[in-house]
């Protein structure tokens, strides 16, 4: 398992290393940079720059050097934890990316919780109750589920909630309550607006993994080993709970992998109908203003969560099934 | 995975089955296609979609992209019955001083009658014969503001139903290009990743392995964001195409390979090499056939997705940039709340988008039910 594991995390530090590297030179490649357009605005606002401090910021800003110039730079500091300034305000970007992407990750985790905690249970009776009229409902929920975009569930939601309480509640917090310290009536605020949000986040994966989970099942139900164990005598809920669903959750727990980072930034439109301060926003704006230090840390950072799910993934999924250590 | 169409009772299944082997394949996978009543709905509404795609610019009773400032946000025309066959009346614009909106009263005194195969705008009628009739339009004098919008108007007064119509012409198509790029890319390199195996099998792997370490949305919107901004529509429409093949392809080569490793070893194959077949017989031969209908499935249900994602990376402003329309461009007037609620019609679009996914849906899982008829 040592082995396995070891194995495992050189493959992904050896990939990090190489995505850094493809990631910052997509992110430099449309030519200009935001130094450009922020030139330009001091010029509109105030007359002539002297050419020296042009000059002086593109040097501190190093918008001249090639290429593996500018990107070791980078990666060299991001190792230290400096992810360097941020053209567009003078903010770090390291204090532009943690205060959002803590939202981000917290949000996505309780969306993944939430589509676990309700895709396994449907899936499992839609399998068990396979053609009754339940089963279909669900079926057709599932595909409506999965071709309502995320964004248009976000607007219907925001439309009903604002005629419903008479009051905009997009955001994660009332305007009254934004800078408010905690406090409980800031708490029930807060749960009243997140709800929103983790739903919307939740019902294409959930729509998703209850048919993936239902297909599963479907198939290891027709097994040998389940005809033993009900004859056997053992109870129903023991025969699907133990038996069945145990083996029929691998694209489950492989789908964490993939899920996480996913839902941290495919929902970039979600977060922008529902102002939420998330790192998708972000993101979209760095690349809109070819901001590209906060840009390129943002995607290696997410290809650097999606490689971390995906070895989550694999050492869950070599703990559910022995079978996978011994490849 | 069987849509609850999909399935028949076995009694029905079996009956059918007697001619199974006498009759060509294409015509089991048909029957069996036809078998998943949903799927043969999505493939009307779909065909529906595409025909009135094809008759845009004959069927849009105005120009997509000509502003009309008596017009912002008129509400979709209310059709009356005159004296000769349908009719529209007359709008008089206000200014709502309270909430500073514009409203519309309805001036019943006049009915403007609505003809039928009309001269309009000039266009190309399928892209090369120049034509100037459209199927209908308001017959009106032009200091009347009388013009008929089936699905209301925009925030600059244009027809919303001629701007669903052009920018289906993108919608419907670009996600199709799309997928069809990858697919060739896809097939090609998973073919030759599974066949000849080794040093270029490893590098491949190599490669897809690499891409797929990014998550997909932020790399297809780096990747967006790198086009060039000054580009004509068509060159623009084209590096989307090119976007959305260049990291959709991995899924598909991946499978092709498996499936391709699994044939090569295949008795038939290695007969064939032994009676002298070269790579190239082998691999159009005996290969790519037995992949085709995977291959073919794949494609299928990728198409909801990719055009998905054009909508989304025009939302975005990354996509499609206006002046021209595309179905993520009118999304971008209705992503506020406010203005979903005072103008519903602004989302008409969203739900033409839905339908067309969910079509597509319904229509892949039929496909894919059929192109293993035996089953």
């Amino acid at each position: 398992m040592l082995n396995f594991i070891a194995r495992r995390v050189v493959n992904m530090i050896f990939l990090l290393i190489i995505v850094s590297f493809v990631g910052f030179w997509i992110i430099q490649l449309p030519p200009g940079s935001i130094l450009d357009t922020q030139i330009q605005r001091l010029r509109a606002q105030g007359g002539n720059l002297p050419e020296s401090l042009i000059q002086a910021l593109r040097t501190r800003y190093g918008v001249d050097d090639p290429f593996y110039v500018q990107y070791w730079k980078w990666i060299s500091r991001s190792l230290q934890g400096d992810f360097g300034t941020s053209f567009e305000t003078d903010q770090t970007v390291a204090e532009r990316i943690y205060n959002r992407l803590g939202i981000s990750v917290s949000l996505s985790l309780t969306a993944l919780l939430f589509t676990w905690l309700v895709s396994i249970p449907i899936g499992v009776y839609s399998a068990t109750h396979r053609y009754s009229w339940p089963d279909y409902i669900i079926t057709f929920v599932q595909f409506l589920g999965l071709s309502i975009p995320g964004f248009l569930l976000a607007l219907i939601l925001l439309i009903t909630a604002s005629r419903l309480w008479d009051q905009p509640i997009g955001g994660l917090f009332s305007p009254q309550y934004a800078d408010a310290p905690w406090s409980v009536a800031k708490l029930m605020d807060f749960l009243g607006h997140v709800w929103i949000a983790i739903v919307v986040l939740a019902v294409g994966a959930t729509a998703g993994l209850t048919r993936v989970m239902r297909a599963n099942l479907l198939d290891v139900l027709n097994m040998q080993y389940i005809q033993t164990a009900r004859a056997k005598g053992l109870q129903e809920a023991t025969v699907i709970w133990k038996h069945a669903v145990r083996n029929a959750i691998h694209p489950l727990v492989m789908s964490l992998g993939t899920l996480l980072p996913a839902l941290i930034v495919g929902e970039t439109l979600i977060a922008i109908i529902l102002s939420l301060p998330t790192i998708g926003p972000l993101y979209l704006d760095a690349l809109r203003s070819q901001d590209m230090y906060l840009a390129g840390t943002i995607l290696v950072m997410l290809s650097a969560l999606l490689l971390i799910g995906n070895l989550i993934a694999d050492l869950l999924l070599a703990w559910v099934d022995p079978r996978v250590r011994l490849e | 995975m069987a849509t609850a169409a999909g399935e028949l009772p076995r009694a029905a299944r079996g009956k059918k089955q007697e001619d199974v082997g006498q009759i060509p394949q294409w015509k089991l996978m048909v029957r069996r296609f036809r078998q998943s009543k949903l799927s043969v709905a999505a493939l009307f509404v779909l065909g529906v979609m595409y025909l009135f795609m094809i008759l845009g610019d004959f069927i849009a009773p105005y120009q997509h992209d000509v502003l009309d400032s008596n017009n912002p946000f008129a509400p979709p025309t209310q059709i009356v019955w005159g004296p000769d066959g349908p009719g529209i009346y007359g709008l008089k614009q206000e200014l709502d001083q309270e909430k500073f909106q514009w409203v519309y009263t309805i001036d019943t005194s006049t009915i403007y009658p609505i003809r039928f195969f009309v001269q309009g705008y000039e266009y190309r009628f399928l892209g090369f014969v120049p034509s100037k009739l459209h199927l209908f339009g308001v017959e009106a004098p032009p200091d009347v503001n009388a013009r008929i919008f089936l699905w209301g108007a925009d925030k600059e007064g244009r027809d919303l139903f001629s701007r669903v119509l052009k920018g289906s012409q993108v919608s419907l198509t670009l996600g199709f290009f799309g997928v069809f790029l990858f697919v060739i890319i896809g097939s090609i390199v998973g073919t030759a990743s599974g066949y000849f195996g080794g040093v270029l099998d490893n590098l491949i792997q190599r490669i897809i392995e690499l891409i797929r370490s990014f998550p997909d949305l932020p790399l297809y919107m780096a990747l967006a964001a790198a086009l060039p901004l000054n580009v004509s529509i068509t060159v623009r429409y084209f590096l989307i195409t090119v976007v959305i093949a260049v990291i959709g392809w991995t899924g598909l080569a991946r499978e092709v390979r498996g499936k391709v490793l699994a044939f090569r070893g295949a008795d038939y194959t290695a007969a064939a090499i032994a009676a002298g077949a070269g790579h190239w017989h082998v691999i159009t031969h005996h290969l790519i056939p037995n992949a085709m209908s995977h291959i073919v499935v794949v494609a299928m249900l990728a198409i909801p997705g990719s055009i998905g994602l054009e909508t989304a990376l025009s939302f975005l402003g990354l996509g499609i940039l206006p002046p021209a329309v595309s179905w993520g461009i009118l999304l971008r007037d209705a992503q506020t709340v406010q203005a979903v609620v005072t103008y519903p019609w602004l989302l008409i679009p969203v739900i033409l988008l839905i339908i067309t996914v969910l079509s597509f849906n319904l229509l892949g899982d039929g496909v894919r039910d059929a192109v293993d008829p035996y089953a």
